[in-house]
């Protein structure tokens, strides 16, 4: 039990060199350049590395720099509590329901410009220009090549049948994703048929909703279940990965199924990412600049290529994989009004118990 | 031992009639400065008129509840159980490689309990190592061929959460067996208790109010937990709180929500105050012996070292091992040139918050030693509540006070000088000290507390008596007899502070990451791989602190160095 002396010792000194470097290393943060550089500050709710390519490109090209914070959390109450003292610009996210929730707070600027007007479509961009569609993504149905027939599944409205007892595997029924596809949902067939179909989905399910959409994919090639939702881009990013190279026998052993594409039937359900300037924002005219760049031929091709996303510019080309999978009718439903659904989406979530999985 | 006796009296400054305490006055600013995010969250909760709780009742609510209770059984059984158990045979007993676990033990503390839940999910899913062992050994095709339990679940969070936060329990149960006066121990054996007979009958007992403070701990952390309920599916209360913020958009309903979860937590506190009220114990002499040491062989040799070694083979060495092989395998992705930058950013971080946590500790727990106002102790006990709050909701209540003395500063400096001030809080790294500060004030206060009930009151009669002011008293009395507690309470807060991942990331500046923030960007995406070195650094960081702990431990055994 005896501790020798010089262990002691060097526990002083260790302990003093560690928090001496800590504060060195801390210096230079107590600065704070928020408003006084031209740099833009950029919320995300996107992994970094996901736009890192696209910032820098933006850099390169203007001379910008783009400063991010990630998070998922807490962004629209950091924006509204900072009020005219914020320090962001501008804000990406992945999905609609985000770009609601901030323009409902009214913390968007209206944003007037000719290049993003020309570039983004109307129906991808809020009317006063609150905020603005960057990719489309479709979230589509991936099956087992041998264990799903060719035209067993057409739409999400199959997906409730009891031939598929057992064989669906899909995210939280909570996630964004699930959550904007289930407004959709409601937005089309109303609230009670809407409550029937999650019912019939819940009780297909292979096992308790869990993991992300790749997690589904490996679910299906491990034989745990034959049907999955996935947002598309995600079977790209399986079939390309080489860091992951098991990831490829996950896409290989399915299919791409998109759905409701009959004649008269409404397209598969699409999300968007996107982007919009802040109200207070310090450095709006760099932040509207950024967006612009954004929607502009060179980055568009750059989510195109390495997202696998859908560009929302017309005339960039879709990646060679994505065009592999074949063209699509793609549900034109206003996105706004859907997003609008979402809380009502998420309260039936609860009402239906879809996150307690098959059993009960 | 003798029972506590009471305070001397305390001298106060006079201002005619009035007195006034500068301790208390002093504690209660920092009480209260501290406390103000909880403020934020109690009004937040009140400043909505819209209603959640019908539609929570009527649907998901009671699963919150019932998940939330039976993961926080299943916990505090199992720390209990590995805890104490483990404290009591590296202490009690004598066998090969019980030196070595006495510090081991604590390595699971070094991981957090999201990296470990990743770690359990990759070994032991369907597609993970084990059963595809399992599978290609008995020929078994698809999942209905067996049976395997499911990681993903309940009883897998408890599992991982028991082997993340056992080393609370074990670490209080140790400085507690080892506190123990050896002669009661002797007692107990001269009148006929076997080994066993004393544990069950004399320490465990003497123990009790060491173990519920450990376990309380260990739940506070389980109710505040996201990522790992997260990953596994299971529907907390904690996860609740967050589907309101973020799927009904109402950080109205989300903070309502954590106020309830608050009055879990203030029983735990009140069961928690309750045991140490029987707590009262000093040691009249400084003088110790070596403890009794029942000296284990053969059989009951290699039991006591399988048990005591599994915990940490699980909760240490197949986590540590997984992230190294991570680590070397895409050694190219992970050594970024900013790892370093994040590395200095933790460390400097964690620095900073427990020095101020520690300085803050000592404020309130000696303002409370000299004042037995109910003011001054009631704010002390509300000031560490933010251990409990989700740590996600307490950022915003962190968010709110700052945003106000920013805008505050602003417009003062403007109305003087005609130019605003700088924004010194919002969005910069004080805010996340503060926060950091604001959510673990509970282990350093904790800690300095148990720490100053060790020095008995005679000590402050005796320095008062000969003319030392208070704060003369603490500096030349108790600082010199509580440094092992202060080091204690300074390494719990700077680990914690290393792993803390949800405050730092709605608080950090732009364009800040720590080594929690850079690990969860991939995590997020389950793609721990290329975060591995920092998801590593952030287990080696934690290492260190350790095996200073266990040795502070043994040190405040003999009396003070």
């Amino acid at each position: 039990m005896r501790t020798p002396k010089y262990l002691g010792y060097g526990r002083k000194v260790g302990l003093t060199l560690a928090l001496i470097s800590g504060f060195i290393a801390m210096l230079p943060h107590f600065a704070v350049p928020a408003k006084a550089a031209d740099d833009i500050n950029l919320y995300s709710y996107r992994q970094p590395f996901l736009i890192q390519p696209l910032l820098d490109a933006f850099t390169k090209e203007t001379g910008i720099k783009v400063r991010v914070v990630f998070a998922k959390k807490g962004m629209l109450e950091r924006i509204r509590a900072a009020g005219r003292n914020n320090a962001a610009d501008a804000v990406l996210t992945v999905d609609i329901g985000r770009l609601n929730e901030l323009q409902e707070a009214g913390v968007l600027m209206p944003v007037t410009s000719d290049v993003l007007n020309d570039n983004v479509p109307a129906h991808l961009r809020h009317p006063d220009g609150l905020w603005f569609g960057l990719t489309t993504r479709a979230r589509v149905a991936l099956v087992s090549r041998d264990r799903v027939g060719a035209d067993e599944l057409r739409s999400y409205e199959d997906l409730a049948a009891p031939r598929f007892k057992g064989r669906i595997c899909v995210r939280s029924g909570k996630h964004a994703y699930n959550v904007a596809l289930i407004a959709a949902m409601l937005h089309h067939n109303g609230e009670d048929a809407t409550r029937a179909w999650l019912k019939g989905v819940k009780a297909n399910l292979a096992r308790k909703p869990q993991g992300n959409d790749r997690a589904q994919a490996k679910a299906i090639y491990q034989g745990q279940c034959d049907i999955a939702l996935v947002n598309n881009y995600y079977m790209a990013k399986m079939q390309t990965n080489e860091k992951k190279p098991e990831q490829k026998k996950w896409a290989a052993s399915v299919r791409l199924v998109y759905l409701n594409q009959g004649t008269n039937d409404r397209g598969n359900h699409m999300n968007i990412s996107g982007a919009a300037v802040i109200k207070d924002a310090p450095h709006a005219v760099a932040a509207i600049k950024l967006l612009e760049f954004l929607s502009g031929d060179s980055a568009q091709k750059i989510y195109a290529e390495v997202n696998h996303e859908y560009p929302v510019k017309a005339g960039v080309a879709h990646s060679g994989l994505v065009k592999s999978w074949g063209s699509f009718k793609a549900d034109t439903a206003n996105i706004e009004g859907v997003a609008k659904l979402r809380q009502r989406a998420s309260r039936l979530v609860d009402e239906v118990g879809f996150d307690d999985g098959p059993t009960s | 031992m003798t029972a506590e006796t009471h305070m001397p009296t305390r001298p106060a400054i006079r201002f005619g009639r009035l007195a006034v305490d500068p301790w208390a006055i002093g504690a209660l600013a920092v009480a209260v400065f501290v406390a103000a995010p909880l403020f934020a969250v109690l009004w937040q909760a009140l400043s909505t008129s819209e209603d959640i709780w019908g539609h929570l009742v009527a649907t998901v609510l009671p699963t919150y509840v019932r998940e939330t209770l039976l993961l926080m059984t299943g916990v505090g059984i199992g720390t209990l159980i590995i805890g104490t158990g483990t404290a009591w045979l590296v202490t009690m007993c004598r066998f090969p490689g019980q030196r070595m676990l006495t510090w081991a033990l604590l390595l699971p503390f070094a991981v957090p309990a999201y990296l470990l839940a990743f770690v359990a999910t990759d070994q032991l899913e369907y597609a993970g190592t084990i059963q595809t062992w399992l599978r290609a050994i008995f020929g078994w095709q698809r999942p209905s061929d067996y049976w395997f339990p499911e990681i993903r679940s309940l009883g897998g969070a408890i599992w991982v959460m028991t082997l993340a936060l056992y080393p609370y329990v074990y670490l209080l149960a140790r400085s507690a067996f080892l506190e123990q006066s050896v002669c009661v121990l002797e007692v107990s054996r001269t009148l006929g208790k076997t080994p066993w007979g004393s544990f069950w009958g004399v320490a465990l007992p003497l123990a009790r109010p060491a173990l519920v403070i450990g376990i309380s701990l260990a739940l506070m952390e389980t109710l505040n937990d996201f990522g790992t309920v997260d990953f596994f599916a299971v529907r907390t209360f904690t996860v609740g709180i967050y589907d309101v913020w973020l799927n009904m958009s109402s950080i109205a309903g989300a903070a309502q929500l954590s106020l309830v979860l608050m009055v879990f937590v203030l029983l735990l506190i009140i069961a928690e105050r309750l045991a140490r009220r029987g707590r009262r114990y000093h040691h009249t002499t400084t003088r110790h012996q070596n403890l009794p040491s029942y000296r284990l062989r053969g059989g009951r040799a290699a039991l006591a070292l399988a048990a005591c070694a599994l915990p940490i083979f699980l909760g240490f060495v197949v986590p540590a091992g997984v992230l190294i092989g991570y680590a070397v395998e895409f050694h190219a992705e992970t050594l970024s040139p900013r790892y370093f930058e994040f590395a200095g950013n933790s460390l400097g971080l964690s620095a900073f918050a427990a020095l101020g946590a520690v300085i803050v500790g000592v404020v309130l727990a000696y303002a409370v030693r000299l004042s037995a106002h109910p003011a001054v102790t009631g704010m002390a006990r509300f000031a560490s509540i933010g251990y409990a709050v989700p740590a996600s909701v307490l950022a915003v209540g962190v968010i709110l006070p700052l945003a106000g003395v920013d805008e505050a500063m602003e417009g003062t400096t403007t109305a003087l000088f005609g130019i605003p001030a700088p924004i010194l809080f919002s969005g910069t790294v004080a805010a996340v000290v503060y926060g950091y500060l604001v959510r673990f004030l509970a282990l350093s206060h904790g800690a300095v507390e148990a720490g100053l009930a060790k020095v008995t009151p005679s000590m402050d009669g005796a320095a008062r008596t000969l003319g030392a002011s208070p704060g003369g008293a603490l500096g030349r009395v108790h600082f010199p007899l509580i440094r092992g507690s202060l080091l204690t309470a300074a390494l719990l807060v700077f680990v914690d502070c290393m792993k803390e991942l949800p405050m730092t990331l709605v608080l950090r500046p732009f364009d800040f990451d720590t080594l929690a923030t850079f690990v969860y960007q991939y995590a997020s995406d389950e793609l721990f791989e290329e975060a591995s070195l920092a998801a590593l650094t952030i287990v080696a960081a934690g290492i260190l602190p350790v095996i200073l702990l266990s040795m502070t431990i043994v040190n405040s055994r003999r009396g003070g160095t």
